[in-house]
């Protein structure tokens, strides 16, 4: 724990992201908290820095190059042409060059060109090749943990290559000779062991959902049902598990089951797969992300459900839509007529399309909103049967249940959003310096519509964004009220009934 | 080979190695992207959904830099006008290769000289961004001015033997046609064309093991390559356990 250090300098609200100039080794000396033994080898790696650290940490690489064939090109054909580097929310927030993309891909390329070119291994001075030692895996393991993995350098890279793929097998490379990161191993262990990352059990799950229908029941006077582990259910919900404690994801999590409730489906949480996180994607490593997935596979055979909908979580919807049918599938179990895994945010725009939900928008009418994309729906998901729904869908359930919605500026929206600074593996708090100041973008372009349109409210789909921005952006000097889950505003102004099926 | 030089019989054979290592380097590089396993979908989206819609984003990535575009306005500028000089000028080279010259490359001719002085002012303009912006001096090493210098001089010879120093075009073409036809003529003894064929040659053999592999290998970047499917079709990871 970093403990109670001084203030951390938020950069000062103009509206503007400024890019600024290059400060080599401002956060040279972050570092992030080492893995115990008993986290590591909970995930199968080594406890402990292994003794051939070195030759193993290259012969991982090349185990790697032969398997990602993002790896293999992206390490060959960055011709370094810059369109990255001032891409990346730690650099424009950091100013430290190695957190510009390409400079960021650099740390393992130089080691790439040693051991595996002929350029590097005959002239490695002229290659720009460097061998594999103590001080490159302390940058590595500092400066791959400050990367979000959030795809925005991809989007400009004349050749798609994806530091988010990069960053993935350097920590896979450190777990595999025994340097995890404390925050994604701990948590790892968590989910493959009791079923979601805060490792909560099934009694204090049920007293939550209890806790939930009592606050619904007290404020709508409507008893609407959170059910956990019913057989027969025809949905399983998938939330990420601080849709269950933490605020605002908890009002967003009331927000399904009032969606569900009006809807007449039936549905439930499973206490076996209370967690959609799969953080196996942050560290890379194939094998855990597929156990993380393959208990919601079970939970849902287990269940005998019909088909399972997902929560409001980013990288989670990132694994379940682009890889669950490749590390779980087929999902020929499941009621074939709906799409496997649906997006909450799918599910609640087709029901309001079909007017299968009665809203009253005026209940919003106190919030000016504006929508976040979050990275990993915005670059690595879709949503719905045309490229882009990921964007639109999310807007148009907002509008459907706001009457004051505005755009953030161009630049910051959709596929060009911003990280929120905490994603990847980073929402840790030893990394509270590097948190704040990648979010100075989101930061700034918020102020913008803050002062331009009143703007009280920053709607998201991600619980990670929602985490994050409820902690630094108070620090910029936002109310933390400004954060809120689509859901609930969906909450708010859904008008409850008893069951009126559609 | 009776009837050539030393200096000619050397320049022939390095000709044909050049072109060897080049061929087989190129071909080995991409044999590697191309037989590498791609375990998990990850267009970067929002990505077209069928296969003409990817065969669309790449066309857009080679043939306009669609991405860059949105990444830097002015390194499109100097990047774009630099590749469209440069195919201007390779396919005006070709008149030296083929006999009788097909009307296109004929075509080709006066816009390519032109080509030549607009190659060599967009790779002087990247040059200096090269060093003159701190975020990029920073990442650029020996090996990327290397390229840009190599690129320049060979247009700055290319330019030279047309302007100022007028080359023997019969006398180069003769030579050139010796060696694409397998029987050998002398190499014209004129000091600036040398130095233009020496520096094709070592570029010739260093893109194969260099960054210029860009050429190929964005075909092959899953981001940008693959269709956004993920729950209509179930893609297999070849290496998975089943």
């Amino acid at each position: 724990m970093a403990g109670k250090k001084d203030k951390i300098k938020t950069e000062k609200l103009t509206g503007e992201i400024r890019i600024p100039a290059i400060e080599p080794g401002a956060t040279a000396h972050y570092k992030p908290n080492l893995a115990k033994p008993e986290h590591n080898e909970a995930l199968g790696f080594p406890g402990e820095r292994v003794k051939n650290w070195k030759v193993a940490a290259v012969d991982k690489m090349g185990d790697l190059l032969s398997k990602y064939r993002s790896l293999q090109v992206y390490m060959d054909i960055c011709v370094k042409c810059g369109a990255c580097t001032d891409k990346c929310h730690y650099y424009l927030g950091t100013k430290d060059p190695k957190n510009m993309p390409v400079a960021r891909q650099e740390l393992m390329r130089k080691v790439y060109r040693k051991y595996f070119t002929i350029g590097g291994k005959l002239a490695p001075g002229l290659a720009n090749a460097e061998e594999m030692t103590e001080d490159v895996m302390d940058e590595w393991y500092n400066y791959f943990h400050q990367c979000s993995q959030c795809r925005r350098c991809s989007v400009f890279c004349p050749y798609g290559i994806d530091t988010a793929e990069v960053t993935m097998a350097a920590r896979e490379i450190m777990n595999s000779v025994g340097i995890g990161h404390k925050y994604c191993n701990e948590i790892l262990g968590k989910v493959t062991t009791v079923g979601n990352n805060l490792g909560m059990e099934k009694a204090a799950l049920k007293n939550t959902l209890e806790f939930v229908e009592e606050d619904v029941e007290e404020e709508d006077g409507v008893a609407v049902k959170y059910p956990l582990d019913e057989v027969g259910a025809d949905v399983l919900v998938i939330a990420p598990s601080a849709d269950f404690f933490s605020s605002p994801h908890i009002e967003g999590f009331t927000g399904y089951g009032k969606v569900f409730h009006e809807a007449g489906v039936s549905w439930t949480v499973s206490s076996y797969a209370s967690e959609f996180a799969n953080f196996g994607m942050f560290i890379g490593n194939y094998d855990t992300m597929k156990k993380v997935a393959q208990r919601i596979k079970d939970a849902a055979h287990d269940l005998k459900v019909k088909r399972i909908i997902v929560g409001e979580c980013g990288h989670a919807w990132r694994v379940a839509y682009s890889f669950w049918n490749t590390l779980i599938g087929p999902f020929d179990f499941l009621d074939p007529k709906y799409r496997a895994p649906t997006h909450i945010c799918e599910f609640t725009l087709d029901l309001i399309k079909r007017d299968g939900i009665k809203i009253d928008k005026s209940a919003n009418d106190d919030r000016i909103v504006t929508f976040h994309d979050s990275c990993n729906v915005a670059r690595a998901s879709r949503m719905g049967d045309m490229p882009g729904g990921q964007f639109d869908i999310p807007r148009e359930v907002i509008k459907s249940v706001c009457n004051n919605f505005v755009e953030m500026h161009e630049d910051a929206i959709r596929e060009f959003t911003y990280c929120c600074g905490g994603g990847g593996g980073l929402l840790t708090d030893e990394l509270m310096d590097l948190r704040v100041k990648g979010a100075m973008p989101r930061a700034q372009t918020l102020h913008e519509v803050v002062e331009r349109d009143g703007v009280n409210t920053m709607a998201m789909i991600c619980a990670i964004c929602k985490a994050q921005f409820s902690k630094v952006l108070p620090k910029y000097g936002f109310d933390m009220e400004i954060v809120a889950s689509v859901h609930q505003l969906v909450a708010n102004a859904i008008v409850l009934h008893g069951k009126i099926g559609v | 080979m009776g009837g050539v030089s030393a200096l000619s019989f050397v320049y022939i054979a390095l000709c044909y190695i050049a072109t060897a290592v080049f061929i087989a380097g190129v071909t080995s590089r991409i044999y590697k992207y191309a037989s590498t396993p791609a375990p998990l979908k990850i267009p970067t989206t929002p990505a077209p959904t069928s296969r003409a819609g990817v065969a669309g984003r790449l066309a857009g990535e080679v043939l306009f830099f669609t991405s860059l575009f949105k990444g830097n306005k002015w390194t499109w500028l100097g990047g774009y006008v630099f590749h469209a000089a440069l195919a201007l000028v390779l396919l005006r080279h070709l008149r030296y290769f083929l006999v009788p010259i097909p009307e296109m490359v004929a075509l080709a001719g006066p816009p390519g000289v032109w080509a030549g002085v607009i190659m060599v002012t967009a790779l002087a303009y990247l040059f200096l961004r090269r060093m003159s912006v701190d975020r990029v001096a920073y990442i650029s090493s020996i090996a990327d001015y290397f390229v840009l210098s190599l690129i320049g001089l060979i247009g700055v010879t290319g330019l030279l033997m047309k302007f100022v120093i007028r080359a023997d075009v019969a006398a180069v073409k003769g030579f050139i046609m010796g060696i694409v036809t397998f029987s050998p003529v002398q190499m014209p003894a004129d000091p600036m064309f040398i130095i233009h064929l020496s520096l094709v040659l070592i570029l010739m053999v260093y893109f194969p093991f260099s960054k210029l592999m860009h050429a190929g290998g964005i075909f092959f970047s899953p981001t940008r390559n693959q269709v956004d499917d993920p729950r209509e079709r179930r893609h297999v990871n070849p290496w998975a356990a089943q």
